[in-house]
This record gives C-alpha cells, sequence and structure tokens, in this order.
C-alpha cells in the first residue's frame, strides 16, 4: 500500500480541481451562497482585483493594495463565503478594458456601497459628477457635497475609495495642482490622467 | 476571524477529492467533492474559530459518502466503477485497476479509516468521532484494512505501509 498524498497528486487532479472548483463557484451562485464573487483582470496600472456582491461590484484593489489582505478584509466585514467566480464581474471587466482602452468615459455598473459610511461613502457618491478628462481639487469637492471646510475629510474618503478606476477619486488633486496621494500609487494616478487627457 | 472560503478549497480541495476517490471510487468521488464543498460553504460562517478545517470537511465527506452509498446500494446489482483515469491513484509500476477492485472490496470502515487516516492524515482520535467508536477501534479498522489491501493487492507488499 503507498496511499500517501504525494502519489496522488497529478497534473490531471489539477486539472479536474480546475473544473471542480468552477462547478463548485456555479452552484454556489445558483444556491445563493455566493456572498461575495472576485476575479482578477490585467490594466495598464497592473492587475486589479473585482470583487463583486450579489448587489453589485464592492471592490476594486490595486495590486500594492494585497489582494490576499483585500480578501481577508471582505471576508472580515462582509462574508467569509469568498470565491473565486469571474462570471459576476463580466460587465465590470468589459466595462474596465473599454475604459483602458479609450473607448468607454462612463461606467454602467451596479455598485455595492456597503464598505464605505457616513460622509466618506457621501463624497465617493459624488465623485462621479466630476466628468471624465476633468479635475477638481479637495476644496472643490468639499464644496460640492456642501462642506466647504471639509477639504482633509475629503482627502480621506478619496483615499479609502474602495472602488477606484470606478469611482473616479483619480480625478480630484491638491490646490497646487500636483497630484496628492492616491490608493493605487502616484503613478497609477498620473496614468489614469494622462489616458482620459488624451 | 474567518478566512475566504476559496483558501479553504485551495488548500484542501484535493484531499477531499482523493479522500472522496477511496471512499466510492473516481466516478462517485466528483460528485461528493462537489456536495461536501457546497455544504460546508453554507456552514462556514459558523464554523467555531478553533475547529480543525480539514476533520470538519471529511467528517461532510464522510455523510455524502454514506449517501451515496445507501443510493448505490438500493439500485440493482451495483457494478463497482473502476476508475478511467490512468493516473487517478498513481502508484508508480503498479496496477491501478487492482488496487481500486481491492479499496472497493474492503469493508466500509476499514475503507473510510484508511481514507481518513492515510489519505486524509488525521489522527485516530479524530477518526473515532467521525465514524463513532473508540480511539482503538478506528486503529484497528484501519489497520485491517491495510492487511486486506496487502491480501487482495499484488504488489502491495513491495510498496509497503505507511504506519
Amino acid at each position: 500500500m503507498n496511499v500517501t498524498t504525494g502519489n496522488f497528486a497529478s497534473t490531471a487532479d489539477a486539472v479536474t480541481l480546475a473544473r471542480l472548483r468552477l462547478r463548485l463557484a456555479q452552484a454556489a451562485e445558483a444556491e445563493g451562497l455566493l456572498d461575495i464573487a472576485y476575479t482578477t483582470v490585467d490594466s495598464p496600472v497592473g492587475p486589479l482585483l473585482l470583487a463583486a456582491t450579489p448587489r453589485g461590484l464592492v471592490r476594486v484593489a490595486y495590486d500594492v493594495e494585497d489582494h490576499d489582505r483585500v480578501l481577508d478584509t471582505l471576508a472580515k466585514r462582509l462574508s467569509p463565503r469568498v470565491l473565486r467566480a469571474p462570471k459576476r464581474l463580466d460587465v465590470a471587466a468589459r466595462e474596465l478594458e473599454e475604459y483602458f482602452g479609450g473607448r468607454r468615459q462612463v461606467f454602467d455598473l451596479p455598485l455595492d456601497r456597503s464598505l464605505s459610511k457616513g460622509f466618506r461613502q457621501l463624497v465617493q457618491r459624488h465623485l462621479p459628477e466630476i466628468g471624465y478628462g476633468q479635475t477638481r481639487t479637495y476644496g472643490q469637492v468639499a464644496a460640492l457635497v456642501g462642506n466647504p471646510k471639509a477639504v482633509r475629510a475629503v482627502g480621506t474618503a478619496c483615499a479609502t475609495n474602495p472602488l477606484p478606476v470606478v469611482v473616479p477619486c483619480h480625478r480630484v488633486l491638491r490646490a497646487d495642482g500636483t497630484p496628492g496621494r492616491y490608493v493605487g500609487g502616484p503613478a497609477a494616478k498620473m496614468t489614469l490622467l494622462s489616458l482620459e487627457a488624451e | 476571524m474567518r478566512e475566504p472560503f476559496e483558501k479553504v478549497v485551495a488548500r484542501h480541495g484535493g484531499t477531499v477529492l482523493r479522500v472522496c476517490r477511496v471512499l466510492l471510487g473516481a466516478h462517485d468521488a466528483e460528485d461528493a467533492w462537489s456536495e461536501t464543498f457546497l455544504a460546508a460553504l453554507r456552514a462556514y460562517p459558523d464554523l467555531p474559530d478553533t475547529a480543525n478545517t480539514e476533520a470538519w470537511l471529511v467528517t461532510i465527506a464522510h455523510r455524502k459518502a454514506i449517501d451515496v452509498l445507501r443510493a448505490r446500494r438500493r439500485q440493482p446489482a451495483p457494478v463497482e466503477e473502476v476508475p478511467e483515469a490512468p493516473t487517478a491513484l498513481g502508484v508508480p509500476g503498479g496496477d491501478d485497476a487492482d488496487l481500486w477492485r481491492a479499496v472497493a472490496a474492503l469493508p466500509d470502515k476499514q475503507r473510510q479509516a484508511v481514507a481518513y487516516h492515510y489519505v486524509a492524515g488525521l489522527p485516530y482520535a479524530e477518526i473515532a468521532v467521525i465514524l463513532g467508536g473508540t480511539t482503538d477501534a478506528a486503529r484497528r479498522a484501519a489497520a485491517d484494512g491495510v492487511k486486506n489491501l496487502r491480501k487482495s493487492y499484488q504488489g502491495a507488499a513491495k510498496e509497503g505501509a505507511r504506519s
């Protein structure tokens, strides 16, 4: 007898398991057990993690945020029923691809904003009012949401945006015209701004 | 804190598949795997922090396999399936079909004990909880299972058993 684990590992097993995991994601979706579906897509600003609840897109995360840590946080804050299930993200992935290809200026996706609360969520809800290719300062956004003194809080709201790219916090700059902080790093912010300036 | 279920599948999916194959043969193993992980996903948010995740999954697989065996025995004259994939048990130089027949011919308890100890690597104390008996009974069932496999499977003696 030689029924040790190592002897079972094979390429055929890996293929079988990949198929079974796909089937599990489909069954979980059909049974209403897929609380969070995720996938990763390539982009000019590096690999992006996309995660969605049944309500909509809940998280877009840059590589520098560490996708494993982001998934851990989603499991902790929303639900541990998290599976890689690209299908639910098909539309989001396609719209992002169109955006990075210069063929889309506005995202038309259901969003789940449950990761932000209060003033931060209020600010993030207003960000899409800054149109493609335009920019505002943190102070202007503070005025936009009816709280002109809350410049720092607007900065925090932008820095903690759980849906970067789709909710355009990259269009908010410092008063001196420099880009300011960005969740995906300053280079990613510049890439998005120049893409939209073309 | 509960980690994402995807990580549970990644870490334990292979072991559970191999356990299901030993319990049921390759043909029914995939359905048992799917039902095991779907049931696990359903119950996952309530799994206690202290639980041994692999033992928990094997326990679910054990119940799902019993359901399959019962359904199978209600069918007229079931024929034991021989796996089609030649790598399913992967004993180098061995005759897989012979080993599968030998595993399938074991009494249920012995086959279960062999799967949970030699494939899943669970300690006998955990296996006793799953099988409902004493630790000694679980150890004996695994030992008897290996002994029977040695007797019925040619070439098994050459390979040697892991204790």
